[in-house]
């Protein structure tokens, strides 16, 4: 099976996150830059269905040349390659019009099954599997937490605020998974060191018929007019427990009227 | 006065949505209010006509509802054609960012998802970053089409009599490529639905098991609010993932969050930083849920929690 694993670098959401004020657009430049850890559980589903199925696993990420990084982590798991979309015309491509240059991409590359992660930890916006599966005219099955794979056929597992949902469809098809999925696994030394090598082709807009002015902020839907930070929240009152804790605590919800 | 659609979010337990209700208080201030229904409406049209939906376009059928979202994407992409909306409201929960994605792209439009209020001229605010930033942001292409995240505003009931009005889908063989094989409910009693409860109470690592999540159960019930967990808590198997908040979980934003036994690490302030009232217990005075509680208390919550559950029993 040819599966395709889309992996986005994100600035690392244990740490303290800034907006760029010359153009809004997320500050990446300073920021340590991670693969977004929902990801690793895509990659992590790839290498098991391959393992069982055989077949191919390539990494796709689109972003600056420093995503670059991000890649050779992502095939130090045990991808077999990658491919990165890159071009200075890209900064600050709003969901859709990332769908279009990612869907272009997905075009050269015959995809079975392409996987990715539920959500980026910095847009959050969880929209990109549809947006794909959309475009490409292929089956989504969305917020996996369990995928078997049986010839052609694919059958989720998906977590609902109700229960669950057992949805099925044959390939091609975009599967995205939460991180109830799986364990991802660490990558080896061997597995660092052969990343080094695995071939990694770089695809620019000129490569993929998309012109400058349909992307980045120029071509995006939507644009993010201002933004301000939020006064952090401060340390209210705070008691030690010295045997009447629970009254006291109770005492505070009553004065706030939630008793 | 042009249409503003508003896609409904119902369940069979529970009706129509707060986070609906919260979509058609919004979108009186946009437009005049038509309300989407996937399903069976019949039992939905009062409460949807207390809070201000002037018609209902109604869908039904396995067409619709026995496949993954593309079906519902089609019946709103061809009501925005033919209506010609001002703006288009979803739900910021999965299946209303799914259809929302997927609109966008039928019609090569703008979205904009997660918005906690949205202005009469379709600008939208949005909280990121973990609680960090506001952004204010607006679509440049086509109509606004806006998820709303739940428990931004309160719902105000404005009465109406909706018309009701049977929609028909052409679903195409590309919107049936995924079917719904089974739905299963599970029982979660009486308790709110997290995202949207007033109450979230909450379980971390320092709750130390699965068992013991009765006691962060118990205090929920007797506050009638929602039990959520942290990752550390979902992670060592003590409480089901769909309950967990923070970054790879719910965002939760209620009038009081109680987290016990959380230390706070960024990714779940992540999930619950926008709460109004914040409080904690926890055993290390240093951990950093402090420095954001309303109200903290140092101790043993295998102490705490108990007693502060008897006392609410004795004020009752």
């Amino acid at each position: 099976m040819n599966i395709v694993v889309l992996v986005k670098q994100v600035p690392d959401s244990g740490a303290p996150r800034e907006l760029d004020a010359s153009d809004n657009t997320v500050e990446r430049a300073s920021a340590n830059n991670v693969i977004n850890e929902m990801d690793e559980y895509a990659i992590e589903e790839a290498l098991k269905i391959k393992e069982a199925h055989g077949g191919e696993v390539t990494v796709l990420t689109m972003g600056p040349a420093g995503a670059g990084d991000s890649i050779r982590k992502a095939l130090s798991m045990g991808p077999d390659k990658a491919v990165h979309v890159t071009d200075d015309a890209l900064h600050g491509s709003c969901a859709v019009t990332t769908s279009k240059v990612l869907a272009a991409a997905l075009g050269t590359l015959a995809a079975d099954l392409v996987i990715c992660g539920a959500e980026s930890t910095d847009g959050r916006v969880q929209v990109m599997p549809h947006m794909l599966a959309e475009r490409l005219g292929i089956a989504a099955l969305t917020g996996a937490r369990k995928l078997t794979v049986d010839g052609a056929q694919l059958t989720v597992e998906r977590q609902t605020d109700e229960g669950y949902e057992i949805v099925t469809a044959a390939t091609p098809a975009v599967v995205s998974v939460w991180d109830t999925i799986n364990e991802p696994r660490y990558p080896s030394f061997k597995g660092i060191m052969a990343a080094k090598k695995k071939p990694v082709q770089t695809l620019s807009l000129a490569d993929l018929g998309i012109a400058a002015d349909e992307v980045g902020a120029a071509g995006s839907t939507s644009a993010v007019l201002e933004f301000a930070k939020r006064p952090p929240r401060t340390a209210g009152t705070k008691v030690t427990d010295e045997g009447d804790g629970g009254n006291a605590l109770v005492t505070y919800l009553a004065s706030e009227k939630f008793v | 006065m042009a249409e503003v659609l508003v896609v409904v979010e119902a369940s069979e337990a529970a009706g129509v949505k707060k986070v609906t209700l919260e979509m058609l208080t919004i979108a009186r201030t946009l437009g005049s209010v038509s309300a989407v229904v996937f399903g069976p409406a019949a039992s939905l049209v009062d409460k949807l006509g207390e809070f201000g939906a002037e018609k209902i376009y109604a869908a039904e059928g396995d067409d619709v509802t026995g496949y993954l979202v593309a079906p519902k994407a089609t019946a709103v992409a061809e009501l925005v054609k033919s209506v010609q909306p001002a703006a288009v409201l979803l739900a910021s929960t999965q299946e209303g960012k799914e259809i929302a994605g997927r609109l966008a792209v039928k019609l090569d439009n703008g979205l904009l998802t997660d918005a906690v209020a949205v202005d009469a001229d379709g600008t939208a605010t949005q909280v990121v970053f973990a609680g960090s930033a506001t952004v204010r942001s607006k679509v440049t292409r086509g109509l606004p089409i806006v998820t709303i995240r739940p428990n931004s505003v309160t719902p105000t009931p404005a009465p109406a009599t909706p018309a009701v009005e049977p929609l028909t889908v052409t679903v195409t063989d590309a919107d049936k490529l995924t079917r719904v094989v089974e739905r299963v409910a599970e029982k979660k009693g009486s308790r709110p639905e997290l995202t949207e409860a007033s109450i979230v109470v909450s379980g971390g690592r320092g709750v130390a098991s699965a068992d013991n999540f009765k006691l962060v159960e118990e205090l929920a019930d007797l506050l009638g609010g929602a039990v959520g967990a942290s990752r550390a808590a979902v992670d060592s198997g003590f409480y089901p993932h769909q309950f967990q908040v923070g970054q790879t979980g719910k965002t939760v934003s209620p009038q009081l969050y109680l987290a016990l036994g959380i230390s706070g690490a960024i990714q779940h302030r992540a999930g619950m930083q926008t709460s109004k009232t914040i409080v904690a217990v926890n055993k290390d005075p240093e951990a950093p849920i402090f420095e954001l509680a309303d109200y903290g208390v140092v101790g043993d919550l295998f102490k705490v929690v108990p007693q502060a559950a008897e006392e609410i029993r004795k004020r009752k």
